[in-house]
């Protein structure tokens, strides 16, 4: 089942800024990229043409993954705001 | 100290299982509670295997198994080691009460409810986006909006613990120090359930499944049953995943569509998805739990069980010690770290960090030996019963002949005394 399919059965109220925020820099100097394959919601992809990391931060779980796998410590994370992210009713 | 408007005797920062005991315990000994969540209710942000063990949760909620929102009560345990396309499965069944399912969403939800009856005053859709220090000792927490001040801040802000790192209590969590679960929850009706799993009313089984898509890695699936849903999920090591360049839900995807797990939950729909980080350190892991004015309590003290799949109910009692020691913190008014480490104290006389001392080697082991214990041994456990139940017409000397020869051919003998040493070793630690 693609991942798509899976984030469309959760409620989100996302807000209109990121409250991931990698330093791009370090992202161009970055090789192995982990946030690209371990995020469970596929929040992370590269994007070679603007030769930066698309941060698609409205689909994020909230699980902290991507803090702990940054190669480089370049990711600023925080919690979204209080109204704002992902509602699991089922976890 | 000077008198401030906004302060209380406790703040507890975070709704969960451990955050609510902690608070609710205060509430009942007449303490002034503030108890801070940063999801629009208690439980939102929060998901797990699936199931709550009955005698903490008794501790905490002495009426919960007729009050609470249950699911079913667990009278079958699965153990399932899955080879690629084979599996051998032992299976424990016994009506004793040790467990039940609950969806967090709602079982959460009604702790808080229950906290809030007692007293505590909740604050939903809050984050707390630091702590307020003075002369070396927390006084208070920074929220979005306001601050609100203190005599002891409870930080139980999950496996993250941002705020626990921010004063120093905690280091940088590795990647080998951190599972990653992915969850599905499918939805069956309450019949086809009980027929597949052998149920039934309201009886429950939990399925632990080794091997599969994750063999040779540090990495478990589970399944549980829920009234009219099927819950099926993994954690996996996130080094396994980084080094491994695996994407986690294509690994649960994976392990659907094992023979031995698809016909579990096949026609079924997807009701949610979710994820979550276990902390998996271990003992060696467990930060520094106490300071000046603070005390750290659940996953965000990394206390978590990994070997017997316990979390919530070291979170829950881990709270209720630190809401006991608040308690005599606050009668006599002293919230030093001398005072405060009386919790740590009781954590170590407790069951909690008993059994956390016992397993203390088990992750250093696994994550040299994980390719032996997670899947060499793993699949010659499948094989032997596969050659136990072959009738092929060659003589059954033979097989067990070949199957013998074929694990010091398969594994050579020094790596198999070294798996046999480790095992002597890791027994060693945990029963003396």
């Amino acid at each position: 089942m693609n991942l798509d399919k899976k984030l469309y059965t959760l409620k989100y109220s996302p807000d209109t800024k990121s409250h991931l925020n990698p330093n791009q820099e370090q992202c161009k100097l970055c090789k192995g990229r982990p946030c690209e394959f371990i995020c469970p919601a596929g929040v992370y992809e590269w994007n070679e043409d603007k030769n930066e990391l698309i941060i698609n931060y409205e689909n994020c779980l909230e699980c902290g993954a991507c803090r702990i796998a940054c190669e480089r410590k370049s990711l600023a994370w925080e919690y979204p705001k209080g109204t704002k992210g992902v509602t699991f009713k089922n976890g | 100290m000077s008198v401030r408007e906004n302060k209380t005797d406790v703040i507890v920062v975070g709704a969960g299982p451990a955050g609510i005991s902690c608070a609710i315990t205060l509430a009942r000994a007449g303490k002034e509670v503030v108890l801070i969540e940063r999801g629009m209710f208690a439980g939102s942000k929060n998901m797990f295997g699936g199931a709550i063990y009955t005698s903490a949760v008794k501790e905490i909620f002495p009426n919960f198994e007729t009050e609470a929102p249950l699911e079913r009560r667990t009278i079958e345990h699965n153990f399932a080691i899955l080879g690629e396309n084979d599996s051998t499965t032992i299976t424990y069944r016994k009506d004793y009460n040790v467990s039940y399912s609950v969806i967090r969403g709602k079982f959460d939800r009604w702790c808080a409810q229950e906290a809030k009856k007692a007293g505590v005053y909740l604050v939903d859709e809050t984050v707390v986006r630091g702590l307020i220090k003075e002369d070396d000792k927390i006084i208070g927490v920074k929220t979005e909006l306001e601050e609100y001040y203190a005599d002891i801040v409870v930080l139980a802000d999950g496996v993250n613990s941002l705020l626990a790192k921010e004063i120093g209590l905690r280091k940088d969590i590795d990647t080998k120090d951190v599972a990653l679960s992915v969850k599905e929850v499918i939805k069956l009706d309450k019949e086809t359930i009980n027929q597949r799993y052998g149920l039934k009313d309201n009886q429950g089984a939990i399925v632990e499944i080794f091997g599969g898509p994750m063999l040779g890695m540090l990495g478990l699936g589970f399944m549980y049953t829920n009234v009219d849903s099927v819950t099926i999920g993994l954690g996996i090591t996130l080094n396994e995943l980084v080094e491994n360049n695996y994407r986690p839900f294509e690994l649960l995807d994976k392990l659907k569509q094992h023979p031995s797990v698809a016909p579990f939950i096949e026609g079924g729909t997807l009701k949610e998805y979710s994820a979550h980080l276990i902390p998996e350190g271990g003992y060696k892991k467990i930060p520094q739990l106490c300071d000046n004015g603070v005390m750290i309590v659940g996953d965000a003290g990394m206390l978590v069980n990994n070997l017997h799949w316990e979390g919530t109910n070291l979170a829950m009692i881990s709270g209720k010690l630190a809401g006991e020691t608040a308690i005599d913190a606050l009668n006599k008014k002293d919230f030093s770290k001398k005072t405060l480490s009386a919790y740590e104290k009781k954590l170590k006389k407790s069951f909690v960090m008993k059994d956390m001392y016992t397993y203390r080697d088990l992750m250093d082991v696994m994550h040299i030996r994980k390719k032996a214990f997670l899947s060499y041994y793993m699949k010659k456990i499948n094989a032997f019963f596969e050659m136990f139940t072959s009738v092929d017409g060659v003589p059954k000397k033979e097989h067990y002949q070949k199957f013998i020869k074929s694990i010091f051919t398969d594994r050579g003998i020094v790596e198999l005394f070294k798996d046999a040493w480790a095992i002597v070793k890791l027994l060693w630690s945990i029963l003396l």
